[in-house]
């Protein structure tokens, strides 16, 4: 497409390019930047009307000292991190047996599992979080770690499910069929042939699930209750917020350091990201 | 199971195993039997499957139960056939949640697929710091919902929001061009609640959920731009199209495919959205930003109405059905 804009003179290029691109990404960016100055002021200056809200003045770290010392953060990262780390293996786990055998295997029944995939995996959280409460606390699971770990994968699976169906189908069938005839089993040609050149979308799907169980809302918010055992959303929303008082100083630390793990983990996997995105979607 | 395989495939036992002393170990035997495509492909479905049934097709027959019931927290049940569904159709907390939820739904949709796909073509083209700029233009979609919209939060704060600040600026300021009084200071500047009133409310949800999806329509988009071979808008230029022309008649046509599955996705995932209603308004001001999923919430959870929460839920059900019927079959139409 390149060779389409030589002829375009600086001005034009400015006023098509430039200037939308420039609205765009201070749009994209603006409410973290707001997160970072607000977090940093100290509250004389963010509750003063007048001051120019997007310079800092009196510059202070009251607020990320409060949040590490006085309240729990740190234990709901860890949470978040056991969680999501955990939810993200099993999902992983079941995700690349399920794909592979959709994928590759043909049995009676299996266009039929592929649809059930893929109609759960447009089920949202939201429709079901009232009776999953219900079988949560006949597990006796209410209240741990467990709750999330054991429901995260429904959401998981199908997406990681869908993504490596689509991954493993871009792989050479003759590639295993090589490694059988060279005597490996159906079972070693998939975790010495497929399961190597599948990396790339075993680690899209792994970023993904890691993502989404770290920023996960719904189901923390309903199947937690103690704030010791809570996770970085729910603690920020529910105990850092108290009644209609907000800190907006440590809310503000609380939202940027939940999201600065997630933005590093992105940041080395953009394009695992940006492939797992397309992926999912296109199947 | 193992019998009814149609294409037997020959045994990949090794040779030493062929040779045969005194039949093979149980181990073996199981490996054996997962060289069946049949019995492996079973298999390798067990996991997920069990996970998708215990806690999705489980879960959802309880739910259809309870939203037949007069469940409360903590009490027993009994069965009380439609009386939920038919006391939410007459509430008007509900029906006004329900508008709610398809007016944010289209809305918010349409604008993420029209911003969305203004920030792909901006991103398809050669620029310095392209790959740099499209990390950052998808940061908004990474970062957990609920820490980003608690700044948007801050950010539509009445008094001290920055939203309002730069509207007092303006309100107040004095301009004048060659000595010419264009604006005078209007005086004292009447503050607009975003978040405490019903249509600014509603407005503020919409332009959070777009700023949020805007990156995934953008980045899925960006993809299928890349697909489009240059020879496509060689051609056009030697047919002398304009740009707007090219878009129209070239890049438009072959980006329907890509946009239907997003679009669908998109449908699906705002149509269920919580977590921006729950931070911003909690349904307020009055209950006039309810959606579907906030005010099944409140009833279910915060008032413990189990059987009338799960059904408000449920209402949610024959919409995505809808929307997954379309997209199987759109699906299939592709495959032929």
């Amino acid at each position: 497409m390149g060779a389409a804009y030589l002829g375009e003179t600086y001005w034009r290029r400015l006023i098509v390019f430039y200037i939308p691109m420039f609205m765009f990404l201070a749009a994209m960016l603006f409410p973290f930047y707001w997160m970072t100055v607000t977090s940093v002021k100290a509250d004389a200056e963010l509750y003063n009307a007048k001051a120019i809200p997007f310079l800092v003045f009196d510059f202070t770290l009251d607020h990320w000292i409060y949040l590490f010392r006085e309240t729990l953060y740190i234990r709901w990262a860890l949470n978040t991190l056991f969680i999501a780390t955990v939810s993200t293996a099993i999902s992983l786990f079941a995700g690349t047996l399920a794909g592979y055998s959709l994928a590759r295997l043909r049995f009676p029944g299996s266009s039929t599992f592929g649809i059930s995939i893929f109609v759960t995996y447009l089920v949202p959280p939201t429709l079901l979080f009232i009776p999953l409460a219900g079988v949560v606390s006949d597990l006796r699971l209410y209240d741990s770690p467990w709750a999330l770990i054991l429901t995260y994968p429904t959401f998981l699976v199908p997406f990681s499910t869908w993504l490596l169906m689509g991954y493993f189908r871009t792989i050479p069938r003759e590639m295993e069929e090589c490694a059988r005839i060279d005597g490996a089993t159906r079972l070693q040609a998939f975790v010495k042939v497929v399961l190597p050149l599948g990396l790339p979308g075993l680690i899209s799907a792994g970023i993904f699930s890691f993502t989404l169980s770290w920023n996960e809302f719904l189901y923390a918010l309903v199947f937690i209750s103690s704030p010791e055992q809570k996770t970085i959303p729910v603690g920020v929303v529910s105990e850092l917020i108290k009644g209609d008082v907000f800190f907006w100083g440590s809310l503000m630390a609380g939202a940027l350091f939940g999201s600065v793990p997630v933005a590093i983990v992105y940041s080395f996997f953009v394009e695992h990201y940006v492939s797992g995105i397309t992926g999912a979607v296109k199947g | 199971m193992e019998t009814a395989s149609p294409t037997p495939v020959p045994p990949r036992a090794l040779p030493a195993e062929r040779a045969g002393q005194g039949g093979p170990s149980p181990l073996r035997r199981v490996l054996d039997l997962l060289e069946n495509e049949t019995v492996l492909g079973y298999t390798l479905m067990v996991p997920a499957l069990l996970l998708i049934l215990t806690f999705i097709a489980y879960p959802f027959g309880i739910g259809v139960w309870l939203s037949f019931s007069d469940k409360l927290v903590g009490q027993e049940a009994s069965y009380i056939g439609v009386e939920n569904f038919s006391r939410i159709l007459q509430s008007q907390i509900f029906t006004r949640a329900a508008w709610n939820t398809i007016l944010f739904t289209a809305v918010a949709t349409v604008l993420k697929g029209v911003f969305g796909m203004w920030l792909a073509l901006l991103l398809n083209r050669k620029f310095r710091f392209a790959r740099f700029t499209r990390a950052a233009v998808l940061l908004p979609f990474i970062v957990p919902t609920v820490l980003s919209t608690l700044a948007w939060l801050w950010i539509f704060d009445s008094t001290f929001g920055v939203i309002n600040w730069i509207l007092r600026l303006l309100w107040q300021s004095e301009w004048s061009v060659l000595g010419l009084a264009v604006k005078e200071n209007w005086g004292y500047f009447p503050a607009p609640q975003w978040l405490g009133d019903p249509i600014l409310a509603m407005t503020s949800i919409i332009i959070v959920n777009v700023w949020r999806g805007l990156p995934f329509f953008a980045i899925t988009f960006l993809a299928g731009l890349q697909t489009i071979s240059p020879d496509l808008y060689d051609a056009g230029d030697i047919d002398g199209a304009t740009g707007w022309q090219k878009f129209w008649h070239i890049t438009l046509p072959l980006m329907k495919p890509i946009t239907v599955v997003v679009v669908v996705f998109s449908i699906v995932v705002t149509f269920a959205d919580f977590q921006l209603v729950y931070v911003l308004t909690r349904g307020g001001p009055a209950n006039s930003t309810h959606l579907f999923a906030t005010l099944a919430y409140q009833l279910g959870m915060a008032s413990g109405n189990l059987g009338e929460g799960a059904a408000v839920a449920l209402f949610m059900f024959p919409i995505l059905a809808l929307v997954i019927v379309f997209q199987l079959w759109y699906l299939r139409k592709g495959d032929a």
